[in-house]
């Protein structure tokens, strides 16, 4: 009975997907909306006794083998869904998250007219990313990867009269398609070199890449056999584990936007804000850190591919930090911390610490999604306005938003008193920073360094975004139709409320709060924001890590003797960032103005030109190439010299010699009959000799 | 289960019953005085029934052959002149591709449908042109493979030179000449195995390749003769340059036919006489195939990316797939070549759907120019939740029948030279840059121009040749196993007869 009910977790939501997909126009929006929400529900209430009996009971192990997927030779690959603490872990803040954002998007698209293929959409997503953290072989989590990464194209484009929108899908999808070619080519090397694609072991004859027990019987991981073998290609040659984890990891950058592969992240905001909550903050972006996590036995022998992830995860954390600093939507702020907090799981993957890095991302999920949930809300009783230039004075009509953004504010600045506790990010970034502090591993300094100036301006952006949308006096938009700052504007076609912005005399801005269906989410999700992390520290990191991880992450248990300043540091930077918010920001408006004119703002608000370095290398350059090959290649040189030459030639030929008047068949006959001569010969030429 | 069909010659049955079809055709029309548009729907409706006929036909043919054994079945044998005979026989490579034609054509009559100029002509070509590629993949008999494999060349010709659009002279001829000269080079070489061996029966000739064998140079000859004809087929780089103005100028079940049958023959032709007969040059060549096969993986792809016709695009996509085929065939191991096969399969599904989208949208406006769409989705939802279907097959999303094979392949090719396979990885980045481009000026955005204001979403009869698709698509992209489990027996035939060459 278990063991189907594990399997009903990850089908319900397709189930219902198809059914609102299909059936929508016959069964109604509501109908449609019930299902979905009921299904991820399902799942919710499914989830979570598993995931208490993985903390504070005696979690099983198990995996449930629905039917073949792919078996040629030792490739194999089976539908299964696999139970232990990784994807228990995933279960909780999967369907958690998903289902409230299922909840709140009851009011938050209550007036959109196709949100019954949003809703289908939500709960396909549901399921690909239910299937890709249940995943027991390479190719299921490729399925997963890539399905998760369809739900995102088709949500991001869920507007698709908006041309930008459109865009964003593509981007996105094609962004994440260049780090599926790594982890293609990581899949291949690995079956190459250990000839099995499945992670842990269902059956005794066939061994898997990580140890497990099959019947009570342990069977050894393959994964060893790695020691001291190199790839070659070429002349070239490198140690097989590295060349794996770094292919394996460039899939991982693309999925949850790590440097270079960031760009689609910010554009990705286009879509619903609900969509930004789940899948661009809480859920899908975060995959990339488990796959990482789930190899970690693999990232363990590869040091040197452990240590890009570092540097790439610390990179990303400051830069997408100092990008955050200038940004005036709402949502790109938040979708530029997202990137940031996921260059922090990186870098706790990369200098060992899977638990960390693991720990930050349940913790994560429960405050970035309150926060993306809290703009939504904000967005939508602004009516549509994200452009936090013309907010200021929110709190006053929206307390009850003002309140939880609040928490996850100080969820996501880890504010906390080192010894006594903090809010969930608290436990999660310290534990972070100080592993990376402590660990010897290529480019942990530098990770130790990038991880604390970021949280400097993790902090100092936090504060700016909730002081410019909620204190203060309320900004009008002098241009009542803001479309010129070339910003996701977050309204559908069918969402166009009056823009009037009244400006009310006392300066509040004119807003509404959310309606309870929206306000709910919030709570829950605030209640996860202050409490997940001391609750489920100890599990995580703490004295039960061990018993909690059970191998199937590497887990040391670290050191706790870090000097002093490095347990204070996050701290102090923390209220330094907060202090500086203060004056810039409520104390002298006048000195953030002043310094956005200048060239560091101008880079930084154009996020470091990226999107215009690849706009120009990569789009034009593969428009060029394309024309290059299609007007060059194909139709001068291969139609030229080929068959339109051969006709010219021939018609040439033809009007010379005159009787040949149709050409073509002639000279073909005169090919045959040349063929048929000199094979003839040949053949003579080859019987005299003895055939062989 | 083989008692179902014991003494009957059911390939024969399944290969001349739409020639029997086409015939009846014909001597009604002669009986009949002048054509209306009631007759012409008669026509219609009895290819219809007959392409449904052959397709059950093959479903007896289906239940009457045992996957299990790696065997040519079904055989038949009646001797002819000169030593020929008159022979049929399928293993289970044949037998899939069988049952794919047999499966499209019903689809292809019902595309045809709006069809109006000739009909009665137009529908004896299509059952002549069905006959002649079940019979490509039944012969046994190497001179009645070329028979078939030839004359398939004359009724494509035929459809696409008088139903075909403004450059139809253009396009049939290059599509004829191309072919031709491929073929006549393989003419060549059959006639001078037949006359080293003293037999033209395919097992005899590949018993005789897998023992005495062709010597190692005269393999080499041998197998460019071929390959100038399969690469032709395929198409590969650089012969490939005909498939898209073929596409471009045929009718929509033409293209249909071509690029999701005509095109598997190509591959069909490598994994039956190519590895098999000539292993050591195979593997001599693979190096060179492998260049080819990446060639024109990146360089179809980026040539899609710039396409204004519709039907351009997806030809030019079609290029790309089929070097993925050709990637896997000559990877020589069970991955690369179960990959292959399922690919061919796979892409006469998608791409014959991808076609019929366009040849929706093409009938109900009469262009394929991709700037005179836009927004289609806002009148057309359903059409474009098909489409869009398609259109993540062609980019490879697992779910899809497009994965399989694309990753089979890649791992295949993974095995024998790693940069290869990242070479062909990178095709599937391009892939999904230019058929979701496609998607987003065809359906996405808002309707622009005011002519696509009263596009109708699909009626019954498109609903009814997309279902199976739909299903089929769905069904090979989530289970694939099951056809890969019956493609196995070949593919591990063929992977043992190529590796039994001296490297």
């Amino acid at each position: 009975m278990q063991i189907s009910l594990d399997a009903l977790i990850v089908l319900a939501p397709l189930i219902t997907a198809a059914v609102a997909g299909l059936l929508q126009r016959y069964i109604g929006d509501r109908v449609t909306m019930t299902l979905t929400t009921a299904s991820v529900g399902l799942s919710l209430a499914l989830s979570w006794p598993i995931f208490i009996d993985f903390v504070w009971g005696e979690g099983v192990v198990r995996v449930t083998e629905l039917l073949p997927f792919i078996h040629v030779g030792d490739f194999q690959s089976t539908w299964s869904v696999r139970i232990d603490t990784m994807s228990a872990i995933m279960l909780v803040v999967v369907n958690t998250v998903s289902f409230l954002v299922h909840l709140y998007s009851w009011g938050y698209m209550a007036d959109d007219p196709h949100r019954a293929r949003f809703f289908s959409y939500l709960s396909f997503f549901t399921f690909a990313m239910l299937s890709l953290v249940t995943a027991n072989d390479f190719l299921q989590l490729f399925f997963g990867w890539e399905g998760v990464g369809v739900a995102s194209y088709l949500l991001i484009g869920f507007w698709y009269q908006k041309r930008s929108a459109n865009d964003a899908a593509i981007k996105a999808f094609v962004t994440n398609r260049v780090g599926d070619f790594g982890f293609a080519l990581g899949i291949m090397a690995v079956f190459y070199l250990l000839g099995t694609i499945q992670f842990f072991p269902t059956d005794a004859a066939h061994p898997a890449l990580f140890s497990g027990f099959v019947n009570g019987v342990e069977v050894h991981g393959l994964l060893h056999n790695l020691e001291g073998v190199n790839l070659a290609v070429g002349s070239l040659s490198a140690p097989a584990a590295e060349v794996c984890a770094v292919l394996l990891f460039i899939g991982a950058m693309g999925k949850s936007a790590q440097f270079f592969l960031h760009v689609w992240l910010p554009d990705a905001m286009e879509g619903p804000t609900p969509v930004s909550a789940l899948i661009h903050a809480a859920t899908m972006v975060t995959a990339g850190v488990f796959m990482v996590c789930r190899l970690g036995e693999l990232y363990h022998m590869a040091p040197i591919a452990s240590g890009i992830v570092t540097i790439v995860g610390a990179t990303t954390a400051l830069f997408a930090a100092t990008v955050g600093l200038a940004q005036n939507d709402i949502k790109r702020v938040v979708a530029y911390s997202t990137c940031s907090q996921l260059g922090y799981m990186f870098f706790a993957a990369g200098v060992g610490a899977y638990n960390a890095a693991m720990f930050h991302l349940f913790t994560h999920a429960f405050f970035k999604a309150l926060l993306f949930l809290g703009a939504g809300s904000v967005i939508h009783g602004m009516h549509h306005e994200q452009d936090m230039r013309y907010m200021g004075g929110v709190r006053k009509p929206m307390p009850i938003t003002w309140a939880m953004m609040t928490i996850g504010t100080f969820a996501l600045i880890g504010f906390g008193i080192p010894g006594l506790g903090g809010f969930a990010g608290f436990y999660s970034k310290d534990a972070i920073i100080e592993a990376a502090y402590g660990s010897h591993g290529m480019g942990a300094q530098f990770a130790f360094w990038c991880g604390i100036t970021a949280a400097l301006l993790t902090s100092f952006y936090s504060w700016r975004l909730a002081f410019m949308t909620f204190e203060g006096k309320f900004r009008p938009n002098p241009d009542a139709h803001h479309d010129d700052h070339g910003h996701a504007d977050d309204h559908g076609p069918a969402a166009h409320h009056s823009h009037g912005h009244a400006k009310h005399a006392d300066g509040t801005a004119p807003a509404h709060e959310s309606p309870l269906v929206m306000l709910i989410p919030l709570f829950v999700l605030a209640f996860g924001a202050i409490a997940a992390g001391f609750i489920f520290a100890p599990y995580f990191l703490g004295h039960h890590a061990g018993e909690f991880w059970d191998h199937v992450i590497p887990f040391h248990e670290g050191h706790h003797d870090f000097p002093t300043w490095v347990l204070w540091a996050p701290l102090i930077v923390t209220v330094t960032g907060f202090v500086l918010a203060v004056i810039f920001y409520l104390w002298k408006p006048g000195a953030a103005k002043a310094m956005a004119g200048g060239p560091v703002w101008a880079f930084l608000y154009n996020k470091w030109y990226f999107d215009e370095i690849y706009d120009f290398i990569f789009v034009k350059g593969a428009r060029a190439l394309g024309d290059l090959f299609w007007k060059v290649g194909d139709k001068r040189l291969i139609d030229g010299l080929g068959p339109d030459g051969v006709a010219a030639a021939s018609n040439f030929f033809s009007r010379q010699v005159r009787r040949l008047q149709t050409g073509f068949v002639y000279h073909y006959s005169f090919i045959m009959l040349i063929a048929a001569v000199a094979f003839g010969a040949y053949a003579i030429l080859a019987g005299i000799g003895g055939g062989r | 289960m083989s008692e179902l069909v014991a003494g009957w010659p059911i390939l024969t049955i399944v290969t001349f019953l739409p020639a029997a079809g086409a015939l009846l055709i014909l001597l009604a029309r002669v009986s009949a005085r002048g054509e209306n548009v009631g007759y012409d729907n008669g026509v219609k409706l009895l290819a219809l029934l007959i392409t449904i006929a052959t397709f059950i036909a093959s479903l007896v043919a289906f239940a009457g052959f045992d996957f299990r054994n790696p065997g040519y079945q079904l055989q038949e044998s009646i001797p002819w002149a000169f030593g020929m005979s008159y022979a049929m026989g399928v293993d289970t490579l044949a037998m899939s591709l069988v049952m794919l034609t047999t499966f499209l054509m019903p689809i292809c009559i019902l595309a045809s449908w709006v069809i109006e100029k000739q009909v009665s002509s137009y529908m004896v070509l299509f059952l002549i042109l069905e006959t002649l590629m079940i019979g490509v993949f039944c012969a046994q008999d190497i001179i009645l493979f070329y028979v078939f494999f030839e004359a398939g060349l004359i009724p494509m010709f035929i459809l696409i030179g008088v139903w075909g659009g403004e450059r139809r002279v253009y396009a049939a001829f290059k599509f004829f000449l191309y072919t031709l000269l491929g073929s006549l080079l393989m003419l060549v070489a059959i006639i001078y195995m037949i006359a080293v061996t003293g037999t033209s029966n395919i097992p005899e000739l590949t018993v005789y390749a897998q023992t005495t064998g062709f010597g190692a140079d005269v393999q080499i000859w041998l197998w460019l003769a071929f390959f100038a004809s399969f690469a032709v087929k395929m198409p590969m780089w650089p012969v490939h340059t005909w498939l898209p103005d073929a596409h471009v100028e045929a009718p929509t079940a033409a293209s249909v036919v071509l690029a999701a049958i005509l095109l598997k023959m190509g591959g069909y032709g490598f994994l039956r006489f190519s590895l098999p007969m000539f292993p050591d040059a195979s593997h001599f060549f693979t190096p060179f195939v492998f260049a080819l096969s990446v060639v024109a993986i990146v360089w179809a792809s980026l040539v899609a990316f710039r396409q204004l016709d519709m039907k351009k695009l997806i030809a030019y996509s079609s290029v790309a797939h089929m070097g993925f085929v050709t990637m896997g065939i000559f990877s020589g191991n069970e991955q690369g070549i179960q990959g292959a096969i399922f690919q061919m399969l796979s892409h006469g599904i998608i791409s014959g759907a991808l076609f019929l989208c366009v040849g929706v949208v093409y009938d109900r406006m009469h262009t394929r120019e991709i700037a005179f769409y836009g927004g289609l989705v806002n009148r057309m939802p359903v059409y474009a939740a098909v489409f869009m279907l398609f259109t993540m097959g062609n980019v490879g999303l697992p779910g899809t029948s497009g994965f399989p094979g694309e990753i089979l392949t890649m791992v295949g090719a993974f095995q024998v030279n790693a940069l290869v396979a990242a070479g062909a990885a990178l095709g599937v980045i391009f892939s999904a840059a230019y058929a979701l481009t496609l998607y987003r000026k065809v359906a996405f955005g808002t309707i622009e121009n005011p002519k696509l204001d009263k596009m109708a979403d699909l009626d019954a009869r498109e609903w009814v040749q997309f279902l199976p698709l739909i299903i089929a698509t769905l069904i090979m992209g989530l289970a694939p196993t099951y056809v890969l489990d019956f493609t196995q027996n070949s593919a591990l035939t063929i992977v043992s007869q190529f590796a039994g060459a001296t490297p």
